[in-house]
C-alpha cells in the first residue's frame, strides 16, 4: 500500500540519498505511519555508492530489524516484494518500506554504462559503447528475423504508451507521438530509433508492504499479493534471447493466484525497449509465442482500451529512473487495483499484473519476475 | 574492401590538431589474459584444462565444471554472425567521433558467443573470423570480418584505430647502419609508407647502403647521432611533427667480458646510442608524437623498439650489449606507460642473433635482417605490441617462460 511516485527530473542536482529521503517522507505522508515505525527497509539503487542500504538506517534515523538490498535492475521491485513477503509471513518484520531511487547527474548515465558489470565492461562496452541500446538492438534484430515483426509493430506499443503518458502528470514526455514520427525518428542503434529507447531520469518509486492485520490496525487500504515468480539466467542455451524466465514460471504464477491471463484487468510490463514488452505478452500468456505483433494490432493498449497496458506511459514515456524503472509498474498496479490511480485509472480494475526484467550482464537480460495484485475485496 | 585509400590531403595549418581520445579502458584482471594474446596477435580465449570448455567473457572459473584454473589458449576464430547492428549514437566521446560503429553478435565454432566490432561487410548469417586486437587505450577488443571477404580491412576507420599501418605514414628509422634498415625501408615503402627518413651517424665513415637506399625513392638520409643531444634535437625540430612511425633500431654490438678492463668504455658507448639514444629520442620526439596520436589518418601511430632476446637474459660474451638491451626493454615499458592516452602503439620486436658480420662465429639458425624487416611491418599492420622474430627467438621465448634457469645454463655452453 501507500504507493509513492516522485516527479521525475531529466537531470538532478541531488544524490540518490536525497531521493530516498523524499520517498520515505512520501511513504509517511501516504500511510500516516512515522518512519520510525518502519521496521524493514528494502532498497534498490544503482547510484547510492559508496553507501550500502544499511547506511540509510542511520542516515534517516531508522531502527530496523530487516534490511534488504536488490541489485537486479528492473527485476528488483519484484524480487523486493518476494523477499519482504516471506519475511512478513515469518514474522521477522512488520512494515517494510520498499524504495527504488536513483539520481541522474549530467554524466551519471554514461558512467553507469561504462561500469555496469564486469562482463559488460570487459566484453561489450569497448565495442562501440552502445550500452543497453546495442544489446537490445541485437535482441530486436533476432526477434524481428524470427517472427517477421516490423518496426511499425513495435511502434504501436510506443504510441499507445505515449497516449497513456498524456494522462500521467508525472510523465517526462508531454507530447503525443504519431506512428509516422516513431518510424521516422532519429536512428540510435539500428533498428532502434529514438522512441524505442527510454530517457534516463532521476526519481523514486516506493510502497509499503505489511500483513493484512497490520494494515487494518493502521486503518489502511491496499492491494493483496496473490502470486509472484522470479527467475535468473533462464534459457542460457538460446543463442540470442527471444524469451525470458517468465516462460518457465508462468503456470506457477497463474496457478498460485488462481486466475487466468484473461482475468487480468490491467498489465504493467517492464518496457525499457518495446521488444521486451512483446516477449512479456507472449511469455506471460497473453498471446502465443511469436504472435505479439498481431496481439498488439488487435488490441487497444491505452487506458480505456481492450488491453490496458503501462498506464503511466511506462518507462518509454514516463522516463527510466534507474532501478526505479522496475518499481514503476508495481506502484501503478497497486494504485490501479485500489482504485487510486486517478487520471490513469482503468475503470473497474481489480486484478493487476506487474512484471520486471533486468540486468543485461553480457548479451541478454538475466532477471525476470512478475507479481499479481488484487484489490482488497477480491 | 580492397580499394586503396588515397593519401590524405595536406593538413590545413590553421585547423586544430585533433586531440587523442580513448575508448573505455576498464578491464578485469582475467580479461588481461586476452591482452597478452592480443599483444602477440593471437586469438586465444579462456579454456578449462579439465573439461576443455572455452568460455567468454573472461571468467575466473569454468561455467561447466567450476575448475578455477582457466588457461588462455589459442582457439579457432571462426563463427556465425547472429546479429549485426550499427551504433549511431554513443555516449562516449571516442565513439562519437568515430560514429557509426558496427557491432556483431557471433556464435564461435569453439563455443562461446562473442560481441565484436564488425567490419561493415559483416552481415547476419554470414561466416566470420574474429581477431583479438588492442584498441587505442591498449586494451583488448575483438574485431570480426567476413571469413571469405577481402583480407584487407583498411577501408574501415575502426580497423585503422586498432593497427599502425604504414600506409601513407612517414617513418623514421634511427640507425641507417643497422643491416635491417635497407629491407625495412623497402618493406615500409612497399606497404605504402609516404616517406622513410633514415638517420645516419658519422657520415664520413663508409656506408655501403646509402646509394641503394636513395634509389628506393621516397627515402631521405639525415645526419642523426643518437649519442648527441643536439643532433637528435635538430632532427626532431625538422621532422618531429612529420614522424608517424619511429623505429629505434640502434645496433651497437661488440663482444666483451665484464672482467675485462675495456668493457666499461664499451658499455658506455653502447648505452649512449641504445638506451640514452632512446631517451634522447623520447625527449625530442615523444611529446610531439603523443600530441599527434589522433591527427587524422596519418597520425603518429607507433614507436618500434628493435630489441634482442638478450634483453631478458645476459648473453655470455656480450655483457655490455645485453645490458643495453635490458635497459632498452625497460625504456620500452616506460615509454608505453608514457604514451598511454595518446593512441601511439609501442611495439617491441625481439630478435635472436642475426646473420651479420659480427656474429659470423655463431652456428645457424640465425635470423635474416630482411625477415626482421618484414615482421616489423607485419606486426604494425596487424596492430601487435610484441613480436618475436625467427626460430631462435621463438625457442628462447618458450624456454625462458618455462624455466629461465635452464636456458641460462644452456647459454654457458656456447
Amino acid at each position: 500500500m501507500a504507493p509513492v511516485s516522485l516527479t521525475y527530473q531529466r537531470y538532478s542536482t541531488k544524490p540518490a540519498q536525497w531521493w530516498i529521503g523524499a520517498a520515505l517522507r512520501g511513504l509517511v505522508d501516504a500511510s500516516g505511519i512515522p518512519h520510525s515505525g518502519f521496521d524493514g527497509l528494502s532498497l534498490a539503487s544503482f547510484t547510492l555508492g559508496p553507501d550500502p542500504a544499511i547506511a540509510m538506517t542511520q542516515h534517516f534515523g531508522m531502527t530496523t530489524r530487516w534490511v534488504d538490498s536488490l541489485a537486479m535492475g528492473g527485476a528488483s521491485g519484484i524480487a523486493a516484494i518476494r523477499r519482504a513477503a516471506r519475511a512478513l509471513e515469518a514474522g521477522d518484520v512488520d512494515i517494510v518500506a520498499c524504495i527504488a531511487a536513483d539520481t541522474n547527474y549530467t554524466d551519471t548515465f554514461r558512467q553507469l554504462l561504462a561500469g555496469f558489470t564486469r562482463f559488460s565492461q570487459d566484453a561489450v562496452y569497448p565495442h562501440g559503447a552502445g550500452g543497453a541500446n546495442a544489446s537490445f538492438a541485437h535482441l530486436t534484430n533476432a526477434y524481428m528475423d524470427r517472427y517477421g515483426v516490423t518496426r511499425a509493430d513495435f511502434g504501436r506499443v510506443c504510441v499507445a504508451q505515449r497516449q497513456n503518458a498524456l494522462h500521467n502528470p508525472r510523465a517526462i514526455m508531454k507530447k503525443p507521438l504519431a506512428l509516422e514520427e516513431y518510424l521516422s525518428a532519429r536512428p540510435i542503434v539500428d533498428p532502434l530509433g529514438l522512441f524505442d529507447c527510454v530517457m534516463p531520469v532521476a526519481g523514486a518509486e516506493a510502497f509499503l508492504l505489511m500483513r493484512g492485520d497490520t494494515m487494518r490496525k493502521h486503518g489502511l487500504k491496499g492491494a493483496r499479493l496473490l502470486a509472484s515468480i522470479e527467475r535468473h539466467n533462464a534459457f542460457p542455451e538460446d543463442p540470442v534471447q527471444y524469451r525470458g524466465g517468465w516462460a518457465l514460471d508462468v503456470d506457477e504464477l497463474y496457478g498460485m493466484a488462481g486466475v487466468a491471463p484473461g482475468d487480468i484487468d490491467v498489465v504493467q510490463t517492464y518496457d525499457d525497449y518495446p521488444v521486451i514488452v512483446m516477449m512479456q505478452f507472449e511469455d506471460l500468456g497473453f498471446c502465443a509465442k511469436g504472435e505479439s505483433a498481431a496481439f498488439v494490432a488487435d488490441n487497444d493498449l491505452t487506458i480505456g482500451g481492450s488491453f490496458p497496458h503501462n498506464t503511466t506511459g511506462g518507462q518509454l514515456s514516463a522516463g527510466q529512473a534507474g532501478a526505479a524503472g522496475g518499481h514503476l509498474g508495481i506502484v501503478e498496479t497497486i494504485r490501479q487495483v485500489t482504485g487510486t490511480a486517478a487520471s490513469t485509472q482503468v475503470e473497474g480494475a481489480r486484478l493487476g499484473l506487474a512484471s520486471g526484467f533486468g540486468m543485461i550482464n553480457y548479451d541478454r537480460g538475466l532477471a525476470s519476475g512478475a507479481v499479481i495484485f488484487a484489490g482488497e475485496d477480491l | 574492401m580492397s580499394i586503396q585509400r588515397p593519401r590524405p590531403p595536406r593538413k590545413n595549418p590553421l585547423s586544430r590538431t585533433t586531440a587523442p581520445l580513448l575508448p573505455p579502458p576498464g578491464r578485469s584482471r582475467a580479461a588481461h589474459g586476452l591482452t597478452q594474446a592480443a599483444a602477440l596477435g593471437q586469438f586465444a580465449l579462456h579454456q578449462c584444462p579439465e573439461c576443455q570448455t572455452v568460455s567468454y567473457p573472461a571468467r575466473d572459473a569454468c561455467p561447466k565444471c567450476l575448475c578455477g584454473n582457466l588457461v588462455v589458449t589459442p582457439v579457432p576464430n571462426g563463427g556465425t554472425v547472429l546479429s549485426v547492428t550499427t551504433i549511431q549514437i554513443s555516449g562516449e566521446p571516442y565513439f562519437r567521433r568515430l560514429a557509426p560503429a558496427r557491432q556483431a553478435l557471433i556464435a564461435l565454432d569453439c563455443g562461446p558467443t562473442i560481441v565484436a566490432e564488425a567490419r561493415p561487410d559483416c552481415q547476419t548469417g554470414m561466416r566470420a573470423s574474429a581477431s583479438l586486437q588492442l584498441d587505442k587505450a591498449g586494451q583488448p577488443v575483438i574485431y570480426a570480418r567476413p571469413e571469405n571477404g577481402s583480407p584487407d580491412s583498411d577501408s574501415d576507420p575502426h580497423w585503422r584505430e586498432l593497427v599502425a599501418d604504414p600506409l601513407h605514414r612517414r617513418c623514421l628509422i634511427t640507425d641507417g647502419r643497422n643491416p635491417i634498415t635497407l629491407p625495412l625501408a623497402k618493406a615500409l615503402l612497399g606497404s605504402g609508407a609516404a616517406k622513410v627518413l633514415i638517420g645516419i651517424s658519422e657520415r664520413w665513415k663508409p656506408f655501403a647502403d646509402a646509394a641503394k637506399l636513395e634509389a628506393l625513392g621516397a627515402v631521405e638520409l639525415v645526419d642523426l647521432d643518437l649519442a648527441d643531444d643536439q643532433s637528435v634535437s635538430a632532427v626532431a625540430a625538422d621532422y618531429g611533427a612529420r614522424t608517424d612511425i619511429l623505429i629505434h633500431n640502434a645496433l651497437h654490438l661488440r663482444p666483451g667480458s665484464i672482467l675485462a678492463g675495456g668493457e666499461l668504455l664499451k658499455a658506455r658507448d653502447a648505452m649512449d646510442v641504445s638506451y640514452f639514444g632512446a631517451l634522447r629520442l623520447a625527449h625530442h620526439f615523444g611529446p610531439i608524437m603523443r600530441a599527434r596520436g589522433a591527427d587524422r589518418d596519418n597520425s603518429a601511430a607507433a614507436w618500434v623498439n628493435v630489441l634482442s632476446i638478450f634483453a631478458h637474459l645476459s648473453w655470455p660474451g656480450f655483457a655490455a650489449y645485453s645490458a643495453t638491451q635490458a635497459a632498452s626493454l625497460s625504456f620500452s615499458q616506460a615509454l608505453r606507460a608514457e604514451m598511454r592516452g595518446s593512441g601511439v602503439r609501442v611495439l617491441d620486436v625481439f630478435t635472436g642473433p642475426m646473420e651479420i658480420d659480427w656474429l659470423e662465429h655463431l652456428p645457424p639458425p640465425k635470423v635474416q635482417p630482411s625477415a626482421v624487416a618484414h615482421e616489423i611491418v607485419a606486426a604494425l599492420k596487424s596492430g601487435e605490441e610484441e613480436r618475436w622474430v625467427g626460430d631462435v627467438a621463438k625457442d628462447f621465448r618458450e624456454r625462458f617462460r618455462a624455466n629461465p634457469k635452464e636456458i641460462e645454463r644452456d647459454l654457458w655452453r656456447q
